[in-house]
């Protein structure tokens, strides 16, 4: 008993230090002198890492899950004879729930573990240490171009999933399944609203952008610096990052459409 | 070796513990303006921890270390920066950065702490990159360059912003024979034309006993004894006699503490 009780007080210490050490690192890295000239390249740089080669996971992903969803809606729908409001549910689902959350997974997967090895293997190597010898702040330097490119490449990459994942859709409710298009576009137009829908989904995925991309440059900059300490942490980004980002979508989904 | 002004470097009552382990004790060290400096001493004896204490990245458990009259420890983190482009350090991996070419990794150090045109900053580093023999190899990344090379790259990098004091953490380990004779070779020649303090932590005793003027032996968390090359040589202590001379057993034991070694076959499982 009294040894259950040890571990949990160690956890929970653990766990709070944790916390201490990578909201210290988020500071370190973001409250700070501007330095325009110095950081736009090395953003630049990062987003075309994070973003842009993310792209193609996202756009294949975002296809085929509006396929998905058109088909499953349409199999659902038809035998309560409203298959004509396919779009709206696909439209619905993509923007509020699966296009921040499912891209979230995805780039958690995709760029924050490349980014928690990244760092790792620049502890590994000493690079950050020799940064630090030569006189410049790995935090501004290495974690917060890296930071600022996840939060802000996470919901242009959302936003994209759902516009490719309603297209998908489309294709397949449409084109296969031969909805009539008028109404398709029309029901989806009617009820997608863009404050309570639209914007919501996107303030998820700017929250989920911060919380991913936060734990995947910690993880990488509190790393054991050998292989097998990178190796860990590099699960550990995927695993806490998409544990967070469901947490948080089910409080976030509260908060906006729960009516209480 | 009396006058304070002659020493770059002034470390007095140092320590220092990772965790319950005990590093440093009461660590007491002096090192000389305008010389080479060994730190030697076995492996895990924290030569390295000692050089990262210098650079002001661990903070000690209590004492003093002066660079030129600033104390390490107590400086802000904005002075601390300043302080370190006065220092250059040789890390045991090269430590370049990986997504920049050679030429880059050297003029890294330039671009962030002066405002030199271009053009000059081109003379700088190709400047530095003759010294250490590379030049011709600015445009390589750090993956194309073998281990020799890329410590030689990163010997260019710490000392392209003419620094007061250059640090080398185990120059020499890994190296082959020609590589190592190139490096000391350098440190040397580079040492005595730029006139810096040069620390080197190693344990490599030919090579170190070869180009250092003054040695520091550090065991158990303190300085056990230091000297000239020649003066360490004719010591007389079992400890000094046993890591000069290389004696696979002595004060420093060959086997880990253990228990009774019958005892324990005996027992079986």
């Amino acid at each position: 008993m009294l040894d259950r009780l040890q571990t949990l007080g160690h956890i929970g210490l653990e766990g709070l230090s944790a916390l201490g050490r990578s909201g210290s690192l988020l500071a370190h890295a973001l409250i700070a002198r501007p330095q325009p000239m110095v950081m736009f390249p090395l953003l630049l740089k990062q987003i075309y890492f994070v973003g842009v080669l993310s792209l193609v996971i996202i756009l294949v992903s975002g296809t085929f899950i509006g396929m998905v969803l058109g088909l499953q809606g349409y199999t659902i729908l038809v035998s309560y004879g409203s298959e004509q409001a396919v779009g709206q549910m696909v439209a619905l689902s993509l923007v509020r729930e699966l296009g921040p959350v499912v891209t979230a997974l995805l780039f958690a997967g995709r760029a924050g573990s490349a980014l928690t090895a990244e760092i790792g293997l620049m502890k590994a190597t000493e690079q950050l240490s020799s940064m630090e010898m030569i006189g410049v702040d790995p935090y501004r330097r290495i974690i917060a171009p890296r930071f600022w490119a996840g939060f802000i490449c996470l919901p242009i990459l959302a936003a994209i999933f759902s516009t490719v994942g309603v297209w998908g859709g489309a294709l397949v409710s449409i084109d296969w399944l031969g909805i009539y298009e008028g109404s398709f576009w029309a029901n989806m137009q009617h009820s997608v609203d863009f404050y309570d829908d639209v914007l919501n989904g996107l303030i998820k995925s700017v929250v989920f952008g911060f919380v991913v991309t936060w734990v995947a440059v910690y993880q990488g900059y509190d790393c054991v610096p050998t292989s097998e300490g990178i190796s860990q942490a590099t699960t550990r980004t995927v695993v806490y990052a998409s544990l967070w980002v469901l947490g948080l979508d089910f409080i976030l989904t509260a908060l906006m459409f729960g009516d209480f | 070796m009396e006058n304070i002004e002659d020493f770059t470097i002034n470390i007095s009552n140092l320590s220092f513990s990772r965790g319950e382990r005990s590093i440093f004790r009461d660590l007491n060290m002096q090192i000389p303006r305008g010389k080479i400096t060994a730190i030697m001493g076995p492996s895990g004896t924290g030569k390295t921890t000692l050089l990262k204490l210098i650079g002001g990245q661990l903070l000690p458990d209590a004492g003093r270390i002066e660079l030129e009259g600033d104390n390490i420890p107590t400086l802000s983190r904005a002075d601390l920066f300043e302080v370190r482009s006065r220092m250059g350090m040789l890390f045991q991996s090269g430590a370049l950065f990986t997504d920049m070419t050679v030429f880059e990794n050297v003029a890294f150090p330039l671009r962030v702490h002066t405002d030199l045109p271009q053009d000059m900053i081109r003379d700088v580093v190709l400047m530095k990159l003759q010294a250490v023999g590379l030049r011709g190899a600015q445009g390589l990344m750090p993956s194309e360059l073998s281990g020799g090379m890329a410590r030689r790259v990163a010997l260019a990098r710490a000392i392209v912003l003419d620094p007061h004091i250059v640090m080398y953490d185990e120059p020499f380990t890994g190296q082959d024979p020609i590589a190592m004779g190139v490096l000391v070779n350098l440190i040397r020649r580079l040492s005595e034309a730029l006139g810096h303090t040069s620390i080197i932590v190693s344990h490599d005793i030919q090579e170190t006993l070869g180009i250092a003027d003054y040695i520091f032996l550090v065991s158990g968390g303190s300085v056990i004894a230091s000297g000239t090359p020649a003066e360490l040589r004719a010591d007389e202590s079992e400890q000094v006699k046993q890591f000069m001379h290389g004696l696979p057993d002595g004060p420093v034991a060959f086997h880990f503490p253990a228990g009774d070694y019958q005892a324990e076959l005996m027992k079986g499982l």
